[in-house]
């Protein structure tokens, strides 16, 4: 499956960030290989597992990074050797080195002096607000949680309402509570017309966030389109199922009978499904073992890591 | 301006809070200890201010100084990554650096140049100590402008930095004569000797010659750092 192949559900409502043709490689390592994709309005999930070249591909459209080959425009202007982009560009590294001896708000302050906005501490409490730091925001960074950090640097990234925010793996080292509220800032934010791009490893977690859903692979991109079309993707492919059950041999029998199953293998002390479709095949599972009178003890997807979802991504289109 | 304002509040509050910083505070005390002994000694300073002040003062004391706030100011924190705070705002590169280097000069002045006064004091004159502290405040000036520079050019600042003290300046200049005219050293120990007027400190160089090579190399390496960093590049990663 290649980018090309698979259509958004809807262009972007308006281009804001234009990446043109874009590589950059490290040596003889190419983190990032020739991508371009257009970035709109709304919130934008970069989806790949580790390696792939996400945070590359971010300090590249940070301007934190030279491209090798190719171009990165945001609003028209390069985003390269340009600080003036800073102004209307948030960016949240996922590294856990700031300025540990400040305070959240002595560093969201001094971030909005640095932006010359006309009342910095206004700013810098409305963006701590945000990110809900609470009293831990006049405590020294070094003493924080990873999680409270990365909110630290959200509220740095926030202080001068960018129209346009990139964050790194945003999520990393936050509880679920917190990962909750920055989804529906985020979410907010993006329903406010702004440009929100993130990455992640986690499909869960992109879709849960974004309409639209970039895919990584090997430094390329893998797919782009909505969420709905990126889970048929990665769900609707063959797939191999070990099932341990009270009645193996007329488990698999009923199996047989389904469409979404391709081939069983009796392996004691259980089965080996083929399925042709990942989730037709789980979803039929349950009501057929039911029909069967058989009782399921087991069920282990026997290749189940992200990055074989992700290869299969990129087997497709060749 | 208070962009170089915060800047520099940030700057200094980083640089004070680093251990090794501290670990540089004896130096200067063991110059006028130094120089205390000579005095208490009773013999002449004619046979021991120039090794003292010289090899101590402007071979140790203001380099290695100067050295450790020079690289820390803004190398540090490429270095850790910190800086991408302050280089994802729309600041001006060149006043980014200005500013860094207007503190490292400020911190190495003040922790060489007062020292210096003190010794100059102490072996013979104010006026010893003021041409010393001069001296010093121009080797400040040089050597904070190389290491600035060096720091943003180089991922090993440090290394290169102690290279050419130890190389270049320690051991060229005494086997190729021609090598003083691009030591620091010699620019600082130049104008230190003219200022002071005396024969407690003997120089190689014009101080002119010091005062206006200092000044190219200054603005040579202060523009070569303010465009490294306007295509400072994070450093690389495959995530």
């Amino acid at each position: 499956m290649t980018a090309d192949t698979v259509t958004r559900s809807e262009a972007p409502a308006q281009t804001v960030l234009e990446i043109d043709g874009v590589s950059r490689w490290f040596g003889n390592v190419v983190a990032v290989n020739d991508i371009s994709m257009s970035i709109g309005t709304g919130v934008t999930g970069l989806l790949g597992p580790n390696g792939a070249g996400k945070t590359t591909l971010l300090h590249l459209m940070a301007g934190l990074l030279q491209p090798s080959r190719g171009s990165i425009q945001l609003g028209g202007a390069p985003v390269w050797r340009n600080p003036g982009i800073y102004a209307s560009l948030g960016l949240v590294v996922d590294r856990e080195d700031t300025y540990g001896f400040l305070s959240a708000r002595e560093l969201v302050e001094a971030t909005a002096k640095l932006h010359k906005l006309p009342h910095p501490r206004a700013a810098a409490d409305r963006a701590i607000a945000m990110v809900g730091l609470g009293s831990a925001a006049d405590r020294r960074i070094a003493t924080y949680s990873k999680g409270m950090r990365q909110r630290a640097r959200v509220a740095a990234a926030l202080v001068h309402d960018p129209a346009v925010l990139l964050l790194d793996e945003p999520f990393n080292g936050m509880d679920p509570r917190q990962r909750l509220e920055l989804m529906e800032l985020l979410h907010q934010m993006g329903s406010d017309g702004r440009t929100v791009l993130f990455s992640s490893h986690i499909l869960e977690e992109v879709e849960q966030v974004s309409q639209q859903i970039q895919v990584m692979v090997a430094g390329r991109l893998a797919a782009s389109g909505d969420h709905r079309a990126i889970r048929r993707l990665m769900t609707q492919r063959p797939h191999e199922f070990r099932l341990a059950s009270s009645d193996d041999r007329a488990l698999g029998v009923a199996l047989l009978g389904l469409d979404c199953v391709s081939g069983i293998e009796l392996e004691p002390p259980g089965l080996l499904v083929r399925a042709r479709d990942y989730g037709a095949f789980t979803r039929a599972l349950p009501s057929t073992a039911r029909a069967a009178g058989v009782r399921l003890y087991q069920v282990l997807p026997a290749d189940e890591s992200l990055e074989s979802v992700f290869s299969y991504l990129i087997e497709g289109g060749q | 301006m208070a962009v170089a304002g915060v800047i520099a509040r940030i700057t200094t509050r980083g640089l004070l809070g680093r251990r090794r910083f501290f670990l540089l505070l004896p130096l200067p005390l063991l110059l006028i200890v130094a120089t205390l002994i000579g005095r208490a000694s009773g013999v002449s300073p004619d046979r021991w201010a120039d090794p003292v002040l010289t090899q101590v003062g402007f071979a140790v004391v203001l380099p290695l100084i100067a050295m450790i706030v020079g690289t820390g100011v803004l190398g540090s924190e490429l270095e850790d990554g910190s800086a991408v705070t302050i280089l994802t705002t729309p600041v001006p590169r060149g006043t980014i650096v200005l500013t860094k280097l207007a503190v490292a000069i400020g911190i190495t002045t003040l922790a060489t140049a007062v020292p210096m006064f003190v010794a100059g004091v102490i072996v013979d004159s104010p006026r010893l100590g003021v041409g010393l502290a001069v001296g010093a405040f121009v080797g400040t000036v040089a050597y904070s402008t190389l290491f600035v520079a060096l720091s943003v050019v180089s991922r090993r600042p440090v290394l290169i930095a102690l290279g050419y003290l130890v190389i270049w300046e320690g051991t060229l200049v005494s086997i190729l004569s021609g090598v003083r005219w691009l030591s620091i050293r010699q620019f600082a120990v130049a104008v230190g000797d003219r200022v002071a007027s005396t024969d407690l400190v003997t120089a190689n160089l014009s101080a002119l010659y010091a005062v206006l090579a200092t000044a190219v190399l200054a603005v040579a390496a202060t523009t070569l750092a303010i465009d490294r960093l306007s295509a400072y590049s994070v450093r690389g990663e495959t995530g």
